[in-house]
């Protein structure tokens, strides 16, 4: 890259240039990329005079916290609590089986290529098409509005991708671990707990990171299969759409209360986010 | 005593390796496949039966009623239109997010001071739930109090009162620039750490040789990233099929019908006209669809080792 400094170099590809331009690009890219997380934050901080005003105001004279109050009186931020529960229990049980599941799969080949395809090909069907047979199957349980109901689903859901994820993780583990510990007089089990979730603990978190975003994201299910009980904050945010006119105060601020949690998730987390993505696809 | 030691070490090898535990082995597996079953296989079959019978919102008829169903499929153009649209959505979205996300990963590939947190900054869209982009952008294309009218009313230097969400003319690119908006961050990451395992030695001396920008891209760089770029592709590709969430946000399949997507059009059908067992029968068919042309694609890509 440090190409000597030809006089007759076009000015665009000078060092100096180059760099600026990148840094001016970057800068224009994160404006256009973030202004409708902005758009939406200020929104939630908008007197109802100043989110029906026009022309639109590009910032709120004062920071008012009343159309999250007007939330939390009503009970609607509940479903926030709800989305909570939801992700967090079929995150685990997601992460538990999944792992055992592609521990099963990388260690003893267990069904061979064609299971390992088979548990693939089901993250990709559309979920409309399925919640169809789930929600009839779903009516005759009772398990319609159900925390039970809807974790299952979810875990169910996120399986193949926590297979599919964890299983390049187990591959990375050297055999040599398990098989001392096996000769220590451990268990199968006991190398289970012992030896292979601790190696794996950076995988582990990289693919529950996405797990957790799937269900805390998910909409469709959660339309379908709740009421009242469970609802989540996906559902309820279209609850304020209005066919002619929309509840902006409160579609703004509920999606504020349900996007935070994930902003938490990721920037703590952040290294194993980066590592989830790109590892995903690197290792297949 | 060394001896043994290493003797037990090879009979272990052997008990992990060679003499697979049968129950132990089934048992790691069994909760996964039965939860996949559950909501893989028995909608599959349950859709089969209730396509062939006659459930609607007025009568419960569960008697055989041949292929009705299926022969409506057919004659059923809004269905053909809602699969159509589905496809234009794919067709436009894809290239652009993958050419967006190339360029934008090429842009912060070599080192600078705060790369991290551009880097950080622009992951944003992705994380959010596709209800709150849609909504968002919702707020965005307002044709009254959203900015984009705004924005585009300086640039024109008269007032602009567009319709976004509304007007024919307007609501697919609303939908494609909130799909690209939230989607493109997302191959950027993916293709930033594929060209960032690209093996330099080959990059240097290809520029030592004198090949241009293109030439080092169609011979090094794409081979090396093309495994990455399959599956990012693959992904997005099947995400777009059934894209769901932010039209109904933004349209709800409006104006009309005209952005009824594949999954819009099978939820109004089932959830909206409760025409049960014509949902099934579609439903039925987009599962058998989707799931062979997938694992074609992942054996194909040679994905699965």
């Amino acid at each position: 890259m440090s190409a000597p400094p030809v006089p007759s170099m076009p000015f665009t590809r000078r060092p100096a240039v180059r760099l600026g331009l990148r840094y001016a690009i970057s800068l224009a890219l994160t404006v256009v990329f973030l202004f409708p997380v902005y758009w939406l934050f200020i929104m939630s901080f908008k007197t109802p005079g100043e989110i029906f005003h026009f022309p639109p105001v590009w910032y709120p004279k004062s920071i008012q916290f009343g159309n999250y109050a007007v939330l939390f009186k009503d009970g609607d931020a509940v479903t926030v609590f709800n989305s909570l529960v939801l992700a967090s229990a079929s995150t685990i049980i997601a992460m538990l089986l999944g792992t055992m599941a592609a521990y099963s799969l990388v260690r003893f080949k267990t069904g061979g290529e064609h299971l390992a395809v088979w548990i693939i090909s089901q993250r990709m069907i559309p979920p409309v098409a399925i919640v169809f047979p789930i929600f009839l199957l779903y009516v005759f349980f009772g398990w319609v509005d159900t925390y039970h109901g809807l974790i299952l689903l979810y875990t169910a859901f996120s399986l193949p991708y926590v297979i599919w994820m964890m299983r390049g993780y187990i591959e990375d583990i050297p055999i040599e671990l398990e098989e001392s510990a096996l000769v220590d007089g451990c268990g199968r089990w006991q190398v289970l707990w012992k030896v292979v979730f601790p190696m794996a603990r950076s995988g582990l978190f990289a693919t529950a990171v996405f797990t957790f975003i799937f269900a805390w994201n998910d909409f469709v299910f959660a339309l379908v299969l709740t009421r009242t009980e469970v609802v989540t904050y996906t559902v309820q945010v279209t609850h304020y759409f209005g066919g002619q006119s929309n509840f902006w105060s409160k579609i703004s601020a509920m999606s504020v209360l349900g996007t935070l949690p994930v902003f938490f998730t990721v920037a703590t987390l952040q290294r194993y986010l980066v590592r989830g993505i790109s590892m995903g696809a690197i290792k297949g | 005593m060394a001896q043994t030691a290493t003797l037990e070490a090879r009979a272990g090898a052997t008990a992990i390796a060679r003499q697979p535990d049968w129950s132990f082995r089934y048992w790691l597996i069994a909760p996964a496949v039965f939860l996949l079953l559950l909501i893989g296989l028995f909608p599959l079959i349950y859709s089969l039966i209730v396509s062939f019978q006659g459930i609607t919102m007025m009568t419960n008829d569960t008697s055989y009623q041949g292929f009705v169903n299926y022969a409506r499929l057919f004659e059923d153009t809004r269905l053909w239109w809602s699969l159509a649209h589905t496809l234009l959505i794919t067709a436009i979205a894809l290239p652009i997010e993958l050419g967006l996300g190339l360029a934008m990963a090429y842009l912060f590939l070599e080192p600078m001071r705060g790369r991290q947190v551009f880097v950080s900054l622009l992951v944003v869209p992705t994380v959010i739930s596709p209800i709150v982009a849609g909504s968002t952008w919702k707020l965005m294309f307002d044709n009254r109090y959203g900015p984009i009218n705004q924005i585009i009313g300086w640039l024109a230097g008269h007032p602009v009162v567009a319709l976004w969400t509304v007007h024919p003319k307007l609501v697919y690119p609303a939908i494609i620039v909130c799909e690209i908006w939230q989607w493109t961050p997302f191959m950027f990451l993916i293709l930033l750490a594929a060209l960032s395992n690209v093996d330099r030695s080959q990059l240097e001396a290809a520029e030592i040789d004198g090949a241009g920008f293109w030439r080092t891209f169609r011979l090094i760089v794409l081979p090396a990233i093309w495994p990455v770029m399959a599956i990012a592709l693959i992904i997005r590709g099947l995400d777009l099929v059934r894209i769901f969430d932010i039209i109904w946000a933004l349209t709800m399949g409006g104006p009309g019908t005209m952005t009824e997507t594949i999954s819009v059009y099978t939820y109004i059908q089932g959830f909206q006209q409760f025409e049960i067992s014509y949902t099934a029968a579609i439903a039925f068919l987009v599962i058998i669809f989707l799931t062979v042309i997938v694992i074609a694609v992942i054996r194909r890509a040679g994905l699965v080792k």
